[in-house]
């Protein structure tokens, strides 16, 4: 390790991984943006990571010489020399557009990383501070990648059709030229596939579940949080247990029980089924949150006369309003996802939900766009509702469930 | 002289409060109890009970009416048949009845020896019948004017049929063949290192990668919400959505993770993610990972946060480097919630149905315990095998959870 603590030696090491890091960025994204065959060129990129690493270590060129160095990075990519093969069909306009995006990246972001580096001898201290700010940003990329790229896909697919993606399954190009034809597997699932029955479906029944689970939960959550009685540590506990019993332990028996009385294949039994899940998530969550509440405001409101009840509703509720806020939109999002009940009891398509919908599209006989399309549909409005209140979910999601 | 001594015993405010607590949980506890705590009797119940898929509609006796024969004129003769059948092939029915009301016009004349007829009304008893039992029953009759006026059929009164059948689910035959089924072989050991392999590099994976998540977003630097919020995603979307996502981003034939791979030049042929062994439970593990990284790291950002910074001002000084810090303040810091998480995320993870339901449906050696309850109970339509391994992984819950609050109360005061 002592070894590398020398400013010629870190700089170039570094700068040869980084170039590594960042030359398969580009070519991945451009390969998902073009479709175009984009690569990286592993020993060049270590070649002339290293190289550029070091003179940026040793501070061997001024603002011009940088210029220089970028502008010569820029050259090499397009004669076929540099970090970044790109393949013989890609647009010149492409090609450029990669080679300066990955040089002037590079030059700046290196820069970043061994700016306060010392050229020659390193202390600990300013080894591990180089090495934090190659690993962060290589953590910024690889975590914004992996997420990304699913959700890019599903939205591009819904927006092809299926002989463009067998073509090329790379080629998310779009063209704008086709206009409202874009569209044309969501306005399919909506027009021939009742999607939007599904998606009122889904709404009512996600909305349901909040409003029952809230009812259920908030008095029990009040009387585990604030009231003393036998037994509140135990049952405390079993609410945390119940909340682990697997869906598909209880599915089997609430299958059969649903097919005998008739209750399978009706909106009926799910409403019936999903608050009884969400129930205690939602308990153990307002109870710790009603615990961190002040007690004397209450005990306030008992001394002037008011009931318990009427404390519950007067303090308490007013007080916990982002709580229950969190708890409900953590509790839409359970219902709104949820899957295998819907997929077990639900049969007749007038009656599927979102999921239970898109579940009947996963068949060979239609387009994998539409299936896409139908994610798209169910993804967005819990996204759009999440990052609005994303300042609720976080608590909400952080205060109860697990606190730590 | 007399000492003050506390009062024992639940004084009578005391008891109004728990009063209080108890109606307040009442409706919950209802509700648990019927959805949750019943449905977990029943598994057991299940579990020993030979009964498959079929078995759920009880037998019962289907019959068919018509009036033979085209009678057109007052004084015509016709048939009234009955067709009966048992709608199982080996479960016998007792006490086989039914009553019917003969239409107005139609004169019976004669009765089949197991009937009565009085007035309109006929009742049959046809005593107790085996498996797959038919029988047909003929009433030979002479036409009225009434019946051409009325237009009404036999068929039109509805008749009635009744007859006790034993239900598999309700009767005393018990049988251990579910468990034997279910450890019987390599199967079982197959499964259950399925889940295992699942469950522990999911979990640790998901750990892992939260940290690291968490130490990049702990500090303020603009875009910090938005990227918080983009880590997010993966946990936040529908299972269903993702998951097919997924299958069609590392599709075999035209994925465009396959055409990536080859076009950079690391793969030549494209490589079959999801069907094939042990590649899919690779996938479907990274999956799992991928999924809920997002909660791991939500949980250790919130208390990273929570630690004062005064602590690392001080190593500072002292001359601590970043990784020193980090391992000798910030990861005993982080230990108690990353233990929580680390069991939590256990359970959960064994748990786990629905992502590989819908990535490989339990093919090529990703089949874990909880994708075999369903395959047991809906593929082969054994639906006491299905019971007999949810009662398996009861079990295992009730293992992990024992040790998780033995663990929990130490960690957490609970």
């Amino acid at each position: 390790m002592s070894k590398l603590r020398y400013g010629f030696v870190t700089g170039p090491v570094l700068g040869a991984l980084w170039m590594v890091v960042l030359s398969t960025t580009v070519a991945v994204a451009m390969s998902f943006a073009t479709g175009e065959a984009f690569r990286p060129h592993i020993l060049l990129s270590l070649l002339w990571g290293a190289i550029i690493g070091y003179t940026i270590s040793q501070r061997l060129g001024d603002f011009w010489g940088e210029v220089m160095g970028t502008a010569s990075l820029v050259i090499l990519i397009l004669l076929g020399m540099g970090p970044l093969v790109v393949g013989e069909d890609a647009s010149s306009f492409a090609r450029v557009f990669a080679a300066v995006a990955l040089s002037v990246a590079f030059s700046w972001s290196m820069h970043l990383i061994l700016d306060d580096m010392p050229a020659k001898l390193l202390t600990r201290h300013e080894f591990e501070a180089a090495v934090i700010k190659f690993l962060t940003g290589f953590g910024y990329i690889f975590f914004t990648a992996i997420v990304l790229i699913p959700f890019y896909v599903m939205v591009l697919t819904s927006l092809k059709n299926q002989s463009e993606l067998i073509q090329n399954p790379l080629d998310f190009s779009i063209e704008l030229s086709k206009g409202a034809e874009l569209f044309r597997s969501y306005d399919e699932l909506f027009t021939q596939f009742n999607f939007g029955t599904y998606l009122l479906n889904s709404f009512g029944i996600s909305v349901l579940t909040v409003l029952i689970t809230l009812l259920f939960a908030v008095p029990g959550a009040y009387a585990v949080a604030r009231l003393r009685f036998q037994g509140r540590a135990a049952f405390s506990r079993s609410i945390l247990l119940i909340y682990m019993v697997p869906m598909i332990v209880l599915a089997l028996p609430i299958y059969i029980a649903f097919s005998m009385t008739g209750l399978r294949n009706s909106l009926l039994g799910i409403i019936l089924i999903y608050p009884v899940t969400t129930i205690p998530v939602a308990l153990y969550m307002l109870q710790g949150y009603f615990r961190g509440l002040p007690a004397e405001v209450e005990e306030a409101g008992l001394m002037d006369g008011l009931s318990r009840l009427m404390v519950i509703w007067k303090i308490t509720l007013p007080l916990s309003l982002p709580a229950i806020a969190s708890v409900s939109l953590y509790v839409f999002m359970i219902a709104w996802n949820e899957f295998l009940l819907a997929f077990m009891l639900l049969d007749d398509p007038s009656k599927f939900t979102l999921t239970r919908g898109i579940a009947s599209l996963n068949s060979s006989e239609i387009p994998r766009q539409h299936l896409m399309a139908g994610s798209v549909i169910a993804t967005v409005p819990i996204m759009a509702l999440f990052l609005g209140l994303e300042r609720f979910m976080t608590k909400g999601l952080t205060a109860g469930s697990v606190k730590g | 002289m007399s000492d003050a001594v506390p009062p024992k015993g639940t004084g009578p405010l005391a008891r109004l409060e728990a009063r209080l607590a108890w109606g307040l949980l009442l409706p919950t506890i209802t509700a648990v109890s019927l959805v949750v705590i019943l449905p977990l009797l029943a598994i057991f119940w299940i579990s020993i009970k030979p009964v498959s898929l079929a078995d759920l509609r009880a037998p019962e006796v289907v019959l068919r009416e018509d009036l033979r024969g085209s009678p057109a004129a007052a004084g015509d003769e016709a048939t009234i048949r009955y067709r009966l059948r048992n709608s199982s092939q080996d479960q016998p029915i007792i006490g086989v009845t039914f009553t019917d009301e003969v239409p107005e016009g139609l004169e019976v004349l004669e009765v089949d020896p197991r009937c009565t007829l009085e007035g309109r009304d006929l009742s049959c008893d046809l005593g107790d019948w085996e498996g797959g039992a038919r029988e047909t029953l003929t009433f030979p009759v002479t036409v009225g004017q009434a019946f051409l006026d009325n237009a009404l059929r036999p068929q039109d009164s509805e008749a009635k049929v009744t007859g006790s059948a034993s239900n598999v689910l309700t009767n005393t035959t018990f049988t251990w063949d579910n468990f034997a089924r279910v450890f019987d072989g390599d199967e079982f050991w197959e499964v259950l290192w399925v889940t295992l392999f699942y469950t522990v590099f999911g979990t640790v994976g998901a750990l892992l990668f939260g940290l690291f998540a968490a130490l990049l977003l702990n500090k303020s630097f603009k875009g910090q919400g938005i990227l918080r919020g983009l880590y997010l995603f993966p946990y936040v979307s529908p299972i269903i959505a993702v998951a097919f996502a997924w299958i069609i981003l590392f599709d075999p034939f035209s994925g465009s993770a396959n055409a990536l791979l080859i076009q950079m030049g690391v793969t030549s042929e494209a490589i079959n993610f999801f069907g094939e062994r042990p590649l899919a439970l690779i996938m479907v593990t990274i999956f799992e990972i991928w999924r809920y990284f997002p909660l791991s790291f939500l949980f250790i950002l919130a208390r990273m946060q929570s630690i004062d910074t005064d602590m690392y001002e001080a190593a500072d000084m002292d001359g601590a480097s970043p990784f020193q810090q980090f391992w000798a303040l910030s990861v005993p810091q982080l230990l108690g919630i990353l233990s929580v998480l680390f069991l939590l995320r256990f359970i959960w993870t064994f748990n786990k149905f629905d992502d590989i339901f819908l990535l490989t449906g339990g093919n090529a050696g990703t089949r874990t315990l909880t994708v075999n309850v369903y395959e047991q109970a809906f593929a082969v339509s054994n639906i006491g095998a299905g019971a007999a391994v949810a009662v398996v992984i009861f079990g295992c819950l009730l293992l992990f959870s024992a040790f998780f609050f033995k663990f929990i109360s130490q960690e957490e005061g609970l």
